[in-house]
């Protein structure tokens, strides 16, 4: 595993001793879960939900969402009612 | 005057309701032990006494006027993972540092509605990844019984604080194992819920498909109540299930005369502990004795079962803790750019065991690696579904081990992340499969470390397996034993 790119998809700076530890017990990881290999899986239906999970609806009608300054005092930083973050385009 | 934090959840509404103690005597009296105790055994990350004792006077008013219900001022303590309004909620993690929650999970809005109060949350693994509670950002929690051992997770604070007496009973959430095996860590009794019965709105997400929230208790009957107040559908997670919860803990006393019980021969496995296997075929006996017929029953798919776990549970997780990136909530460390603000944040934000399992969730999801590990664990999922499926045709339910050892000493796993997993493999199975499970008592190690019975049910089942429960426990006194003087 190229450890440095996969951590750069989920946006974790990694150390240079991080990134060494990880690659050694993500390989032993990885070897580990070969043996699903070992398993005859054609034809079988893959599960993402035990229980079966249909579409849930509801009336379309608007409900009150959380107060805005309740969850904008959560954020690290704010202007203007928004959430801030640094410049994305120059 | 008795000790009022030794009560259970059904032994505290019993004393309020004869007038023996008010809700604030009870948490007074929790304080007053968690001062005593909880320097060793480090369960609380957070306590509001003011709040707590404001919350039990206003129970005990109630009660004075003759409103509320049974358990109207029974306090509870709640894992670091749910939300409750206006307290922090931090999973166990650096980043979510400064977060005070908006709103009330469903479950602490239908405690909140019936009644009990929130004494205290506490510690956890962070994001609930890990099984000894020694991943948390607040140091670890330790196993009352040997300070010098781990509680097991990831539900640590939960089983350890009930164990202490710290509290009366504890929510926990369960993804892989992790109300189960700190229960049995800790010698209390954990039931994982069947996936849909309780809602997951409000708890933290780790792994979506697996996650349910339940309790961590004294005794089988507290389990069945607070199951019976925390269950039912909400509109609020739509993966809810409308399934009948009157009548949970109905059952309790019917006993187990007649009903089969199965054992599957790849839930002893080779390299366990022999006192933990010894305790287990002993509990077996006592529900041989209790009139129950035991009957051989195979998973065969066991083994492929943690593999299945980690790529599936991994997978999820990476999706899910892409929120935490320093924009909405919680600590942010600074950068040029959006993508280098998130990197130093996550960097910063996150242990050891949490950065794994996303980089390895993310893996397994990537471009060319989906249909060899995140498709095929699925369709092993399958597998292991359809297992129980086949093993409950011929049983009511099944006893196992919770897990193949008793607690650990702290650090014994740390550096091994793949050897700490492979002890979830007889716990992750039935967060796979979605159905229930329930860890109680059994004993103890020669090292005088508390041992647990898994009984596993159908989906939806919890009354058959909080019955088998109930009738083992009542046969034995393992629960009545107490881990700090």
């Amino acid at each position: 595993m190229d450890v440095e790119y996969i951590a750069h998809l989920a946006r974790i700076r990694l150390t240079d001793e991080e990134k060494e530890r990880f690659a050694g017990q993500l390989g032993q990881i990885l070897a580990y879960v070969e043996e699903l290999g070992e398993l005859d899986v054609e034809g079988v239906e893959p599960t993402a939900h035990a229980v079966p999970v249909h579409n849930v609806f509801r009336e379309d009608v608007a409900r009150p969402g959380l107060d805005r300054d309740t969850v904008l005092g959560n954020a690290p930083a704010t202007r203007s009612d928004q959430f801030l973050v640094p410049r994305i385009i120059e | 005057m008795t000790d009022h934090s030794r009560l259970t959840f059904e032994g505290a509404a019993d004393l309020l309701a004869s007038g023996g103690a008010t809700s604030a005597d009870l948490v007074r009296a929790l304080f007053n032990r968690i001062d005593a105790v909880d320097k060793t055994v480090c369960a609380y990350t957070w306590l509001d006494r003011e709040q707590a004792v404001r919350d039990a006077e206003a129970a005990d008013t109630l009660r004075a006027s003759g409103g509320g219900g049974r358990y109207t001022g029974v306090p509870i303590a709640v894992k670091d993972v749910l939300n409750v309004k206006d307290q922090p909620c931090t999973c166990g993690s650096r980043i979510l540092e400064g977060y005070t929650a908006p709103y009330d999970a469903t479950v602490i809005r239908r405690l909140k509605d019936a009644g009990v109060v929130i004494c205290g949350r506490v510690n956890m693994d962070e994001f609930a990844m890990g099984s000894s509670n020694e991943n948390s950002a607040f140091g670890p929690v330790r196993n009352p019984w040997q300070p010098d051992h781990v509680p097991g997770g990831s539900s640590g604070g939960s089983a350890a604080a009930v164990a202490a007496d710290e509290a009366i009973a504890a929510l926990g959430s369960d993804t892989g194992g992790s109300i189960r095996q700190p229960a049995s860590f800790c010698g209390c009794v954990g039931l994982k819920p069947s996936y849909g019965r309780v809602s997951r709105y409000g708890l933290t997400a780790y792994a979506s498909s697996l996650d349910q929230i339940g309790p961590i208790t004294k005794t089988v009957r507290d389990a069945a109540a607070l199951l019976g107040l925390i269950a039912g559908h909400d509109s609020a997670d739509s993966t809810s299930v409308q399934a009948e919860t009157a009548g949970i803990g109905d059952d309790l006393g019917k006993g187990i005369k007649g009903m089969k019980l199965g054992l599957p021969r790849e839930y002893f496995i080779d390299g366990m502990d022999p006192d933990v296997e010894a305790r287990v075929r002993d509990a077996v006996e006592v529900c041989r004795g209790l009139g129950a017929e035991i009957v051989d029953v195979s998973l065969p798919r066991t083994k492929y079962a943690v593999g299945t776990y980690y790529i599936i549970a991994t997978a999820e997780a990476s999706a899910n803790l892409a929120r935490f990136d320093g924009v909405r909530y919680g600590a942010r460390v600074e950068g040029d750019d959006p993508i280098s603000m998130y990197g130093a944040t996550r960097a910063a934000g996150f242990g050891s065991e949490v950065k794994r399992r996303i980089i390895l969730g993310t893996y397994v999801l990537s471009s060319g690696y989906y249909d060899a590990y995140y498709l095929r664990a699925q369709k092993v999922r399958t597998l292991i579904r359809e297992d129980f499926d086949h093993a409950f045709q011929s049983c009511d339910a099944i006893l196992t081990p919770v897990a193949p050892t008793a607690a650990y000493r702290l650090g014994e796993n740390t550096d091994d992340p793949l050897k700490m997993y492979l002890g979830d493999i007889f716990t992750v199975t039935a967060n796979l499969a979605g159905i229930c499970g329930l860890s109680v008592p059994c004993g103890f190690t020669s090292a005088h470390l508390p041992v647990g019975l898994q009984i596993l049910g159908p989906a939806f089942r919890e009354n058959t397996i909080l019955r088998v429960g109930h009738t083992y426990e009542q046969a034995t006194d393992w629960h009545t034993r107490r881990a700090m003087p």
